[in-house]
C-alpha cells in the first residue's frame, strides 16, 4: 500500500450563491471554481485555471473576481453572483440581450465572464468611455470575436440599462 | 460595414444579420458544453507526458500508482492495442501518415504520451501519474527542421509500421513525412528573363490555437454496452471512425455527440484525446472525463506547422510576374498529422492568386522532436502568404513600383484560371477550375481608400516613432473539391416548424444559424421555424466536419437541396388541399399560395400530411459534393507605428476587405473576419513558442504566451465586398479562414515602409525589430 499523503479531509463552506444559502463540500485544495462547477453553476467556465483568461469570472460581494484564484475556503460567508442569476435564454438581462444583438457571441465560452465584467463596469460607470470598457474587460480573453462586437455589446448594454430596460 | 447589392434585395432571410440561434442560451450560461453535465460516477482521467524529446521506454512501473486508493485504470503501451494510425481528423483514406499509436514504446517530443490513468478524483489521477516510474533510454534529438534530413540524423519514426495509406512519397528513414514537387511552364527561362528577382526565405513560426475551452472528452457505455463519446470536436464523424479504429471496436458501437464547442480553429480537427478517454472508459466500465489543462494545450496539443518558405520571384520591367518558385520546408514535429496537406496548401492557396506562366513548387515536410503540427485556421496559406506577399513588396521596391499596382497588374480575376489548381491538390493532383466570382479589385480599392493609402504611402517619417502602411492580397478555398461531402436532413412538424439535422459542426462559428437561414430562405419561412441539431453520429447525416472552409459553401448546398426537396413535398400536399396544380403554387411567409389568392399555411399542410389523407412524413435528405473550391478573396491594409528606440510595433489601424460571395449572415461574417484578423495580428506580433535546448516549450500559459486581450485591440475595419458565386448557396463562398493569413505580410510590409527594415521571420517582437534596425541577426 502506497502512503497517501495528500490532504484528504473535507471542509464545508457556507456561502450565498445567487441569493441562495449553500453549504458546499470541498477539499482544502479546491478553488471556488471547482466547487461552483460541482454544484452545477455551469456558467463558470474553466479556461486556464491560472487566473489568466477570465472565463471563471464571478462577482464576490459585488466585486469581479476569478473563481480559480480563490480557495473554496476563502469564500466562506461570501456572496457569490454568477451569470445564472441575471437572466435566462427566454428572459435575458439587458446585458445578455445586448451581447446577443451585437453579435458578440461566437463560441460563447468566454461570454458569461464577459457579461459579468460588463455588469461590474456598468455598476460603477453607467456611461463608460471606450477606454473604461477596454480596462474593465481586459482580464477576459476571447479568441473568436476580435473583441469588436463585444465592445459594441457593452456600449449597447449601457444604453439599454440607462433607458431603464431592466426587468 | 456591408455593401448592399442588387441580389440581396431578393432575399428575406439570407444576407440578413439574423440573430445567432444559440446566442441567448450561451449568454445565459446554460449548461451546453461538454463539461457542463457529467454522467453519474464519472472518473477523472490524466495523462503522463514525456519529459524528454526522444527516447525509448525501457521500463515502466505502475505498481505504486495501481496501489493508490481510488485509481481504477492505468494504461501503458504494454496493455493497449497497438494500432498504427493518424490523429488527423481527415476523410478516409487519410492523407496523413500512419505514424501514431495510442501509447508507444517510444516518445518523440516533450509532451508525448507515456501513460494514462482514470481515478475517482482529478487529484488522485494526477497523483497516480506522478507515481508511475519510467526508465528512458534517451536518443539524439532533432531540434531544427533544417537538420532533419542531414546525413546521420536520428530516425524519429523507425517503427516498421509507419506508412502512408494513400500513394504519396513518404520516407521515414530520412525523416521525410511528405514530399511534393510540381512545375508549370518553363520556370528557369521565366526567371532568367526577369528584370528583377527576389530570392529570399521567410520563416513562419510555431503557434497554438488557444481555444478558450481546452480539449475535453467524456466517454461512457450506455446500457447496451455501446460507447458514447461526448467531445469537443470539429470532426464528429472522423472521431467516430478513429475511436473505433484505435479501440478495435466496430463503428456501430461508437456514438459521437458534439455539444457546443468552446472554439477550435483547427485544434479540434485532431482526434487527440478521444481514443484515450474511450479506452479508459471501456476498461473501467465507468464514465471517464479527460480534459487538457491550459499548459497541456500548449505542450501536447497541436500547433501551426512552422515553415521556411523560399521564394524566387521574377518580374518584368512593368512589374508582371514572369517566374515564381516556392520551396517549403515544413516542420511537422514528432508526428505527420496534416503535414502533406498543410504543405500542399502552402502552394495551392497562394500561388494561383497571381497570373504567371512559369511556376514551381516544392514541399519537404520533415519530422523533428518538437511539438506536432496540425490543422490551424489558414492551413499553410498563412505560412506561404507571408513569404509571397513579402517578396512582392521586395520586388516592387527594387523596381521602384507601388506594391499595390504590382498586385493589380497580376492578380487573378473572374473567368481566369490557374494551372496550379490542376497540378496541386490535397496531396494528390488538384482539380481544374476557373474563377466564378472575384471581388479582389474592389477589395483593393475600398481597402486602400479606408487606410488612406495614397497620402500615407507618400509620407516618410524620420523621428523616433515612424509610421508606415503596408498591404497584401489573399485567397483561400471553399471546401476540398471532389473530396468533401456534407449532408442534411429536414423534417416537417405539425406546427410548420422543421427539424434541420446536419452533420456540419458548429464550433462557435454560427454555422447552425447560417444553415437555418439557407433552409428558411429556400422554404420561404422564418428562421425561428428551424430547430437545428448538428453533429450527433447516431442522429444526423454524415458531414466531414468543420474544416477547409467548407461548411457554408458545401453543407449549405446540402441544406438548400434538402429544403428544396421538402418544399416540393409541401407543394404536393398543398395542391391536394387547394385543388390546384402544383406548378401554379408558390411559397411565401410560411404558407403556400395559389394564383387565385387562396392559401394554406405550412402548419395546415403538415397536419394534413400527418393526420389527414395519404399520411406521410414530409422529409428530405440531401448530400452535396463540389467540383470546385471557389476562393474567397481579400485585401488587407495595415498602418503601424514603430518605436525605433524600443522596437515596439503598434498597429494603429487594420483594414480587412473581403469578398466571401454573398454573406449569408453579414454580422457573423464580420465576426469571422474580425476574429481571424486579430488572431493573425497577435500571431505576427506577440505569439511564440520558446524552447529549452532540450525541446521543452518554456512558456505554456497565457501569462507567457501572449494573445491579445481587450486592451490590446487596434482599430479594426471590416469591409464586406459582395459578389455572387454561382456554385454556392445563394452565391456564398467561405469566410472563416482567409483573414488570419494577412497580418504577417501586411505588418511586415508596413514596418518596411515605416523603417526601411525588412523582417522575414515572425513574430515581429521588439527585440526582433531592434536587431533588424541595428542590422544584426537576432
Amino acid at each position: 500500500m502506497v502512503e497517501d499523503n495528500r490532504p484528504s479531509q473535507t471542509i464545508s463552506v457556507e456561502l450565498k450563491v445567487n441569493g441562495e444559502n449553500q453549504r458546499l463540500n470541498a477539499s482544502p485544495s479546491d478553488t471556488l471554481l471547482d466547487v461552483l462547477r460541482r454544484a452545477g453553476y455551469a456558467s463558470v467556465k474553466r479556461g486556464c485555471d491560472e487566473g489568466d483568461c477570465g472565463s471563471c469570472s464571478v462577482l464576490v460581494d459585488g466585486v469581479l473576481q476569478r473563481a480559480c484564484l480563490i480557495y473554496a475556503g476563502q469564500a466562506q460567508g461570501r456572496e457569490v453572483t454568477t451569470v445564472e442569476s441575471l437572466g435566462t435564454a427566454r428572459r435575458p438581462h439587458p446585458i445578455q440581450q445586448a451581447f446577443v444583438e451585437a453579435g458578440a457571441i461566437q463560441c460563447g465560452f468566454c461570454t458569461p465572464g464577459m457579461v459579468l465584467a460588463t455588469h461590474a463596469l456598468l455598476q460603477e460607470s453607467p456611461e463608460p468611455s471606450d477606454d473604461e470598457i477596454r480596462d474593465a474587460l481586459d482580464g477576459n480573453l476571447c479568441r473568436c470575436t476580435g473583441y469588436v462586437k463585444i465592445f459594441d455589446a457593452v456600449r449597447l448594454a449601457a444604453k439599454k440599462m440607462r433607458k431603464g430596460d431592466v426587468r | 460595414m456591408s455593401d448592399s447589392s442588387q441580389e440581396s434585395k431578393r432575399w428575406n432571410v439570407v444576407n440578413h444579420p439574423v440573430t445567432k440561434i444559440d446566442a441567448a442560451a450561451l449568454a445565459a450560461g446554460a449548461p451546453l458544453f461538454c463539461d457542463d453535465e457529467l454522467p453519474p460516477g464519472t472518473l477523472f482521467g490524466a495523462v503522463k507526458w514525456s519529459p524528454v524529446a526522444h527516447a525509448r521506454i525501457l521500463r515502466i512501473d505502475t505498481s505504486k500508482a495501481a496501489a493508490l486508493p481510488g485509481v481504477q485504470v492505468i494504461l501503458t503501451h504494454e496493455n493497449v492495442p497497438r494500432v498504427v494510425r493518424t490523429t488527423a481528423g481527415q476523410g478516409f483514406p487519410e492523407p496523413s501518415p500512419y505514424d501514431f499509436t495510442m501509447l508507444d514504446r517510444k516518445v518523440r517530443f516533450v509532451g508525448d504520451r507515456v501513460a494514462a490513468v482514470a481515478a475517482d478524483t482529478r487529484e488522485i489521477a494526477r497523483h497516480a501519474i506522478e507515481l508511475i516510474e519510467v526508465e528512458y533510454e534517451e536518443l539524439p534529438a532533432i531540434m531544427d527542421a533544417r537538420q532533419a534530413m542531414a546525413d546521420g540524423a536520428p530516425v524519429i519514426h523507425d517503427e516498421p509500421e509507419a506508412r502512408m495509406i494513400i500513394v504519396a512519397p513518404y520516407e521515414p528513414a530520412r525523416n521525410l513525412a511528405a514530399h511534393v514537387k510540381v512545375a508549370v511552364g518553363d520556370l528557369q527561362a521565366g526567371l532568367e528573363s526577369a528584370a528583377t528577382r527576389v530570392i529570399e526565405t521567410y520563416e513562419a513560426h510555431y503557434a497554438q490555437h488557444c481555444p478558450i475551452e481546452p480539449h475535453i472528452t467524456i466517454a461512457w457505455q450506455d446500457g447496451h454496452g455501446r460507447l458514447m463519446v461526448r467531445t469537443s470536436t470539429q470532426v464528429p464523424f472522423h472521431a467516430r471512425r478513429i475511436v473505433a479504429q484505435a479501440c478495435e471496436i466496430p463503428v456501430r458501437d461508437v456514438r459521437v455527440i458534439k455539444p457546443r464547442i468552446g472554439g477550435g480553429f483547427g485544434a479540434k480537427q485532431e482526434v487527440l484525446i478521444e481514443d484515450l478517454a474511450a479506452m479508459l472508459a471501456l476498461r473501467a466500465g465507468r464514465p471517464v472525463k479527460l480534459e487538457y489543462t491550459r499548459s497541456e494545450e500548449f505542450i501536447s496539443a497541436r500547433t501551426r506547422h512552422p515553415a521556411h518558405v523560399t521564394i524566387d520571384l521574377g518580374l518584368d520591367p512593368e512589374g508582371r510576374f514572369v517566374g515564381l518558385d516556392m520551396k517549403v520546408l515544413l516542420n511537422t514535429g514528432a508526428y505527420g498529422a496534416h503535414a502533406l496537406t498543410v504543405g500542399c496548401n502552402c502552394g495551392s492557396k497562394v500561388l494561383p492568386l497571381y497570373q504567371c506562366a512559369n511556376v514551381g513548387f516544392e514541399l519537404n515536410a520533415v519530422y523533428t522532436n518538437l511539438p506536432v503540427g496540425g490543422a490551424y485556421r489558414g492551413y499553410g496559406a498563412t505560412q506561404a502568404a507571408f513569404a509571397l506577399e513579402s517578396a512582392i513588396d521586395e520586388a516592387a521596391a527594387k523596381l521602384g513600383l507601388c506594391p499595390l499596382e504590382v498586385r493589380r497588374k497580376n492578380h487573378i480575376g473572374p473567368g481566369d484560371t490557374s494551372p496550379i489548381f490542376k497540378v496541386l491538390g490535397e496531396g494528390t493532383e488538384g482539380v481544374e477550375q476557373s474563377i466564378g466570382s472575384c471581388g479582389l479589385s474592389r477589395c483593393i480599392d475600398l481597402g486602400a481608400e479606408a487606410i488612406g493609402w495614397t497620402e500615407k504611402r507618400a509620407r516618410r517619417d524620420e523621428g523616433r516613432r515612424r509610421r508606415g502602411v503596408g498591404m497584401c492580397c489573399l485567397m483561400q478555398g471553399s471546401s476540398i473539391p471532389e473530396v468533401d461531402m456534407g449532408a442534411a436532413s429536414l423534417k416537417m412538424n405539425e406546427d410548420g416548424s422543421f427539424n434541420l439535422l446536419v452533420g456540419a459542426t458548429d464550433l462557435g462559428t454560427g454555422s447552425d444559424t447560417v444553415l437555418a437561414q439557407i433552409a428558411a430562405e429556400t422554404l420561404n419561412t422564418d428562421v425561428e421555424q428551424m430547430i437545428v441539431l448538428s453533429s450527433d453520429t447516431d442522429i444526423t447525416p454524415f458531414d466531414v466536419g468543420a474544416y477547409a472552409s467548407s461548411t457554408t459553401y458545401l453543407s449549405g448546398m446540402a441544406v438548400q437541396k434538402a429544403a428544396a426537396g421538402v418544399r416540393r413535398q409541401i407543394l404536393e400536399v398543398a395542391s391536394q388541399i387547394l385543388e390546384l396544380p402544383m406548378e401554379s403554387l408558390h411559397t411565401a411567409n410560411g404558407a403556400v399560395l395559389g394564383p387565385d389568392g387562396k392559401s394554406v399555411s405550412f402548419s395546415e399542410v403538415a397536419i394534413r400530411s400527418l393526420y389527414g389523407k395519404n399520411q406521410h412524413q414530409i422529409q428530405a435528405v440531401a448530400s452535396h459534393i463540389s467540383e470546385k473550391s471557389p476562393p474567397p478573396f481579400s485585401a488587407h491594409f495595415a498602418e503601424v507605428e514603430v518605436d525605433t528606440a524600443t522596437g515596439l510595433v503598434r498597429v494603429l489601424k487594420y483594414v480587412s476587405a473581403v469578398d466571401c460571395g454573398t454573406a449569408i449572415n453579414p454580422q457573423l461574417a464580420e465576426g469571422q473576419i474580425e476574429g481571424a484578423t486579430l488572431n493573425g495580428i497577435c500571431y505576427a506580433l506577440t505569439e511564440r513558442y520558446l524552447f529549452s535546448s532540450r525541446g521543452k516549450m518554456r512558456n505554456p500559459s497565457f501569462k507567457h504566451y501572449k494573445i491579445f486581450g481587450p486592451a490590446d485591440l487596434p482599430e479594426l475595419v471590416t469591409i464586406l465586398v459582395p459578389t455572387y458565386e454561382p456554385t454556392g448557396p445563394y452565391g456564398a463562398k467561405s469566410v472563416s479562414e482567409i483573414c488570419i493569413n494577412g497580418p504577417l505580410p501586411a505588418l511586415a510590409n508596413a514596418i518596411f515602409h515605416a523603417t526601411g527594415v525588412r523582417l522575414r521571420r515572425g513574430p515581429f517582437s521588439p527585440e526582433a525589430v531592434l536587431s533588424a534596425l541595428a542590422g544584426r541577426p537576432l
